[in-house]
């Protein structure tokens, strides 16, 4: 699916941003990357789709080398590929399903995207989307007009909206507070696993790593130091990665976390989007 | 937990806010020659009293012959209005479809920097000099008439409604374009699902307060000859015809709050 070869960043400003990262990700998993800030996080992710140039290496989506297509055929690959943001970044003044729609902006021409006329399978997965990600009824409603929870969702919404064949994350969390920050990982993980659409994710949060990815990829200064089952995730592993530190309530709290958040899942996800409903 | 004395006797007794100038020599001495050349200069400008005094009396005759304003030639005075209003709506128009390209060139976050450079020169050099000095420009090239009067609007209006254009562009969070742009969309899209959304409502907003600053300036640039009520205005002051004067000042002032307001209530409701 997709194979990454010696990839290299290199600011102009000549900060080395990543430095030959190699991974592959053969099925459809939920891949977490963690690591310190300036780790090369965001830049990893945003060269997979050339929002960042790389300086040198490969991406191989799907047998297709991303690094070296030219405008056009990237605006295609682009397409296969769905991207979250941390602030969430939707058009503010489109209404949600404006911003849903623009998630198949590759796919129309321009007159059909400017009268808004989408085909209508895109209106009604567009419609299934807004349900399955719990704002039903919100089509209509400005983007500014809803709580941060919200905007990720229609975020999550937009990428999915691509029909992709990878999910690019970055720090989808890292604006939200903690409860609906579990939320959101939840429903990117599970659209992620019903569709079989492999994602990387960027996170900083540890816990939240572990309660939600498949595989964990601890990047440091550039270069990948952890690179296994999220199961083989280990103190001395976090030491590795962040440097020395008294990690055993990290690891602790993340499964105590688990254990309590489980059980009323159900009933505790119902009960927010309810709530959230009603406010916003 | 109470402090030691050690603590105490450690800290500033003294505190002095922080200056823009900090140097006392150079900031007194920046006053001392401000008020310098404030008294020089109203010295050699012969800003003189007797002067003053005597055009009291010429404004006091002015204005009583300025009274009552005199509507008798109103054909005269209604065609340099509509001409004027013409010429303000025209320019507006046509400032406003201008102002779209060479406001997208002149945004940094946008375009390659040859072409902002090109766009920001252009709206920087057209910006340079007040519409008087267009206007002149213009009736030299054109000659007399409102052709003359619509050109300087354009160029003021087109300048002025792209400038804020490309300076909304810049303001946008890179965020919006960047997730756009991760859709696979292209150029034109951009504009259509991520730009237009965002600058249309102060696009809009710029674009008719522009159009009510254009009556004003369409009433002003007519004193130089280039067309609509203010070559009226100017004829009559020439010809002594103060009474017509006051006729044509009052219409323009009743145009002109007729245009704020308009331009009031149009903004109001797209907010």
């Amino acid at each position: 699916m997709l194979k990454i070869t010696d990839l290299k960043k290199v600011y102009p400003t000549g900060t080395e941003a990543i430095s030959g990262v190699s991974f592959s990700v053969d099925q459809p998993q939920v891949v977490a990357i963690i690591g310190p800030s300036g780790a090369g996080k965001s830049t990893l992710i945003r060269c997979i789709n050339r929002l960042v140039e790389p300086s040198s290496g490969q991406v191989m989506l799907d047998g297709t080398d991303l690094v070296t297509l030219s405008k056009r055929e990237l605006r295609k690959m682009r397409r296969r590929m769905g991207m979250i943001f941390q602030e969430f970044n939707l058009v503010d003044r489109l209404t949600v399903m404006e911003n849903l729609l623009s998630g198949r902006l590759g796919y129309v021409n321009f007159w059909k995207a400017y009268r808004r006329k989408f085909p209508p399978d895109d209106v009604a997965a567009a419609f299934q989307l807004l349900d399955r990600v719990g704002l039903n009824g919100y089509q209509d409603t400005r983007a500014d007009e809803l709580s941060g929870g919200q905007r990720q969702r229609v975020g999550i919404a937009r990428a999915l909206m691509q029909q992709p064949d990878l999910l690019l994350v970055d720090e989808p969390t890292a604006s939200l507070d903690p409860k609906t920050s579990r939320q959101i990982m939840r429903i990117i993980v599970e659209l992620a696993h019903e569709r079989g659409t492999p994602a990387l994710v960027n996170i900083h949060d540890v816990g939240l790593a572990q309660s939600f990815s498949d595989r964990i990829i601890g990047l440091r200064q550039g270069e990948i130091v952890f690179d296994e089952a999220t199961t083989s995730l280990n103190a001395d592993v976090l030491t590795e990665i962040y440097g020395e530190d008294d990690w055993s309530t990290t690891i602790r709290k993340a499964e105590d976390d688990e254990g309590e958040d489980r059980p009323e899942d159900k009933s505790k996800k119902d009960n927010s989007l309810v709530r959230e409903a009603v406010t916003g | 937990m109470t402090p030691s004395s050690e603590a105490q006797t450690i800290q500033p007794l003294k505190w002095n806010r922080i200056r823009i100038i900090s140097n006392p020599r150079v900031r007194y001495g920046l006053i001392l020659m401000a008020v310098g050349y404030l008294i020089w200069s109203t010295g050699t400008l012969e800003l003189d009293w007797a002067r003053i005094n005597n055009g009291l009396p010429r404004a006091a005759n002015m204005f009583a012959r300025m009274v009552p304003p005199s509507f008798s030639r109103w054909e005269l005075l209604v065609k340099g209005m509509l001409e004027s209003v013409q010429m303000a709506f025209s320019a507006s128009f046509i400032g406003m479809v201008l102002a779209i390209p060479l406001g997208i060139c002149g945004a940094s976050n946008l375009v390659p920097r040859p072409v902002y450079l090109v766009a920001r020169t252009l709206i920087i050099l057209s910006r340079t000099f007040h519409e008087i000095i267009i206007a002149i420009l213009f009736v030299k090239i054109f000659g007399f008439g409102p052709l003359a009067g619509i050109l300087t609007l354009i160029v003021a209006s087109t300048s002025f409604i792209s400038k804020m254009l490309a300076e909304d562009i810049e303001n946008m969070t890179p965020g919006q374009l960047e997730a756009i742009r991760a859709t696979g969309a292209s150029f034109p899209k951009l504009l259509l699902y991520c730009i237009t959304p965002h600058t249309l409502p102060r696009y809009l907003g710029v674009s008719i307060y522009r159009m009510d600053a254009n009556i004003r300036h369409s009433t002003v640039v007519g004193i130089v000859g280039a067309g609509g009520i203010g070559q009226v205005l100017a004829a009559s002051f020439s010809r002594y015809d103060y009474d017509f004067s006051l006729a044509i000042l009052l219409t323009i002032i009743t145009l002109v709050f007729l245009g704020e307001f308009f331009s009031n209530w149009v903004r109001e409701y797209l907010r």
